[in-house]
């Protein structure tokens, strides 16, 4: 697991599931399985920006990128090369 | 099954009326087991309402109407509000809760919370809370302030967690306010308080828990908004109510509940609700709504969020068993 992903599943299991991962896997989506509301998605939003030093524009608030722990790696390392080219 | 009908939510309103007032005598008697009825009126149809069907239940001698404006209020509030207890005889108190929101801290704990957004927001401004359209976008929906200065074009910005929890936080001061007003009078008249949501504030969660989600009674919380308006006509109350829009009553900028929280106006939200809660699927509903199935597709979503989110507004406080004793 990278450490993006780890990260990620290290707040949300912390944060939204009080420690419980149980069925809690990469491609499990967020709002379907009931785990983050949409506050819960602003806190998310608020991690996100915080950690990883981004800012998310309206139009990225989608769920192919914020709505499992797959979607969010693939746009973070999306979001990250468009920031810090090589 | 067939598109949804537009009349689906047509009511024989004197039927309805006679239902709601016979089950209103019932509860007093059987399990609340109080001499009258507390209702805020905010002027608004859902608490006219309420209030009619409780004089028609009970008398106007045992219903006591509550207005209880701030400074933030619109101004037509309380003139409306008054004419429905004149036109009905009903006993009121006027409580302005400006003082007691004063010192709670709601004017400063409100301002800063915007100005954490928004650092020019201050004096003279006036200011709401809007959601995202759900039909323009496919993303989540968010809420942003606007802010509308003294002179000069609204400003819109989207809210980050902090500052969004702390305006939602500030302005519930506003609903419990009321609710507490609204207790102390029940108790000095040995009344219960009737709540005033209709089904689609109740059932999608638009209510502050322990604030107007706090009650004895909901006369009308099975009636979607269309058919409170049908009883609306039927009882009499004014047309001057009738025919004012749907608002909120909760921030300085006028506020729309379709703004807000509902992804539609309540006439076509209710028939979205209506149609998703007796099988409709999307594509049956939509044309009756002037929405694509698509678009129709995204408000049933957004109906599953909303309720899904606002699950724990209507649940009693958790126990680690249950007291056997204690019926509910």
């Amino acid at each position: 697991m990278s450490d993006v992903k780890s990260t990620l599943r290290q707040f949300i299991v912390e944060n939204f599931l009080f420690g419980d991962d149980d069925g809690f896997e990469d491609d499990t989506s967020f709002l379907e399985q009931g785990i983050i509301d949409s506050t819960g998605m602003l806190e998310l939003i608020t991690f996100l920006e915080e950690e990883f030093s981004l800012q998310l524009d309206d139009e990225e608030l989608i769920p192919e990128n914020l709505d499992s722990l797959n979607n969010l790696e693939a746009f973070l390392a999306k979001k990250q090369a468009v920031q810090q080219p090589q | 099954m067939q598109k949804l009908p537009k009349n689906a939510l047509q009511i024989d309103p004197k039927h309805e009326t006679e239902r709601i007032v016979t089950a209103m005598r019932a509860a007093m008697k059987n399990d609340l087991k109080r001499r009258g009825l507390v209702v805020a009126l905010s002027g608004g149809i859902d608490s006219s309402v309420t209030a009619v069907l409780a004089v028609k239940a009970l008398g106007p001698g045992r219903v006591f109407g509550l207005e209880m404006p701030e400074r933030q209020s619109a101004s037509e509030t309380l003139s409306l509000s008054g004419m429905v207890a004149r036109h009905f005889g009903i006993q009121t108190a006027h409580e302005d809760i400006s003082g007691i929101l004063e010192a709670y801290g709601f004017y400063r704990r409100y301002d800063a919370a915007v100005q954490s957004v928004i650092p020019e927001y201050g004096e003279g401004w006036k200011s709401k809370i809007v959601s995202s359209d759900i039909m323009e976008t496919r993303g989540f929906s968010f809420f942003s302030i606007v802010a509308q200065p003294p002179k000069g074009e609204p400003v819109k910005k989207r809210l980050p967690l902090n500052a969004y929890l702390e305006i939602v936080a500030a302005t519930n001061f506003k609903q419990r306010t009321r609710k507490t007003l609204e207790y102390y009078h029940a108790d000095r008249l040995n009344y219960a308080v009737s709540g005033t949501p209709n089904r689609l504030e109740y059932e999608l969660g638009f209510f502050v828990k322990l604030g107007d989600g706090a009650a004895d009674i909901k006369p009308i919380a099975h009636l979607y908004k269309t058919q409170v308006y049908q009883l609306a006509e039927y009882l009499d109350v004014p047309a001057e109510i009738r025919k004012r829009p749907p608002t909120t009553d909760t921030y300085s900028m006028p506020q729309g509940q379709d703004e807000f929280y509902f992804a539609l106006p309540y006439d076509r939200m209710d028939l979205c609700l209506y149609g998703k809660n007796n099988g409709y699927t999307p594509a049956q509903v939509a044309e009756s709504v002037s929405l694509t199935p698509e678009q129709a597709r995204r408000v049933y979503a957004d109906i599953d969020t909303k309720k899904s989110t606002t699950r724990y507004l209507h649940l009693s406080p958790q126990l680690v068993e249950k007291i056997a004793e204690i019926k509910n």
